[in-house]
């Protein structure tokens, strides 16, 4: 399934969550905020949103910035 | 903090320190720290940015440097030259620091020189406020402004000195004592400062506190710079709570006329 994340197209499984998500890309253990077409999605309901194809999703941190 | 001031509030914390900084521009995790440290800032800006996908697990991160129970974590919009653009920041930041809602809203107008849209700065102070968020708002010296911004709900304003990173300093101290003048919230000077007197002479004028980050990282020496911040900053609040002489024209002698011996 084709899905974008942070601008680059990704490919991911069927019927994936964005706990799959962060799994499948490394991330589960990293501090992180994630979008969905251009709407926050809260921590809670990362197993219980399953991703679509054409979703677009940005994965966010904090950096140094003044 | 002098034991003749009273803490800083913003939000309804109190901070002992004037000094805010940014955690950008230095040359890596160790020397941002440092330079920190010596600031004895208490509040640090940062920015808000996608993840590197593979990136190396081992490299030193923001939050095991500058823990955000030690420090308080004021994530910027720098970048967003638009409204929505710095909505989402926000809202991606409260996420992130788990529902932490205080912001530093900036919202650009012009590449060259980074001043606010002020306009568009109104818009989203605006929309984000009523979403629960704690502004402290970047904008430039005009003193209307900076009181609609505080009018909105706005906890702190923050007019620049100066553009971002020129480190000119304050181009414009009466605009910034107006605005200091009619405000009922921390004003907090934030963008053009370069050296230490800039710090100074803000402080002189009144201002609650200067938010800088170019200021130190980009001199030669950022941990000594920070250092030096910080002690003009509590010179010079302690100069302004002191109360100085007025300026005169004319000469006014300091040793007596009697006794002279000739």
């Amino acid at each position: 399934m084709n899905i974008t994340v942070n601008g680059s197209r990704c490919d991911c499984p069927q019927n994936a969550n964005l706990s799959d998500l962060l799994i499948h890309l490394e991330m589960q253990d990293k501090k992180v905020a994630l979008e969905i077409n251009k709407e926050v999605i809260p921590r809670g309901e990362y197993d219980s949103y399953t991703l679509n194809e054409g979703d677009t999703i940005e994965i966010i941190q904090a950096i140094g910035g003044g | 903090m002098t034991t003749q001031d009273t803490p800083l509030i913003i939000a309804g914390k109190p901070y002992q320190s004037r000094l805010l900084v940014g955690t950008g521009k230095y040359r890596d995790m160790d020397e941002t720290r440092l330079a920190i440290e010596a600031s004895g800032a208490e509040i640090i800006t940062v920015a808000i940015r996608r993840t590197n996908i593979g990136q190396n697990p081992d490299e030193p991160n923001l939050q095991d440097v500058l823990p955000p129970n030690k420090y308080t974590w004021l994530p910027n919009t720098a970048g967003c030259f638009n409204v929505e653009d710095a909505v989402r920041t926000c809202r991606l930041a409260r996420e992130l620091l788990d529902g932490h809602s205080l912001v530093k809203l900036e919202v650009l107008g012009d590449e060259r020189t980074l001043f606010p849209d002020v306009t568009a700065t109104l818009e989203a102070a605006e929309i984000l406020v009523k979403d629960g968020f704690d502004i402290m708002v970047y904008t430039n010296d005009d003193p209307i402004i900076a009181k609609r911004l505080e009018e909105l709900g706005c906890v702190a304003v923050m007019p620049l000195a100066a553009p971002i990173g020129s480190g000119l300093g304050i181009r414009n101290p009466y605009n910034i004592l107006t605005i200091v003048e009619n405000a009922n919230v921390p004003i907090i000077v934030d963008a053009g400062v370069g050296t230490a007197s800039d710090s100074a002479i803000a402080m002189e004028l009144g201002c609650d506190g200067i938010l800088m980050n170019t200021a130190i990282a980009a001199a030669q020496k950022p941990v000594l710079m920070a250092s030096a911040m910080r002690k003009a900053i509590e010179g010079g609040r302690e100069a302004f709570l002191a109360g100085r002489m007025p300026r005169k024209r004319f000469a006014s002698a300091s040793s007596p006329i009697e006794g002279l011996i000739f």
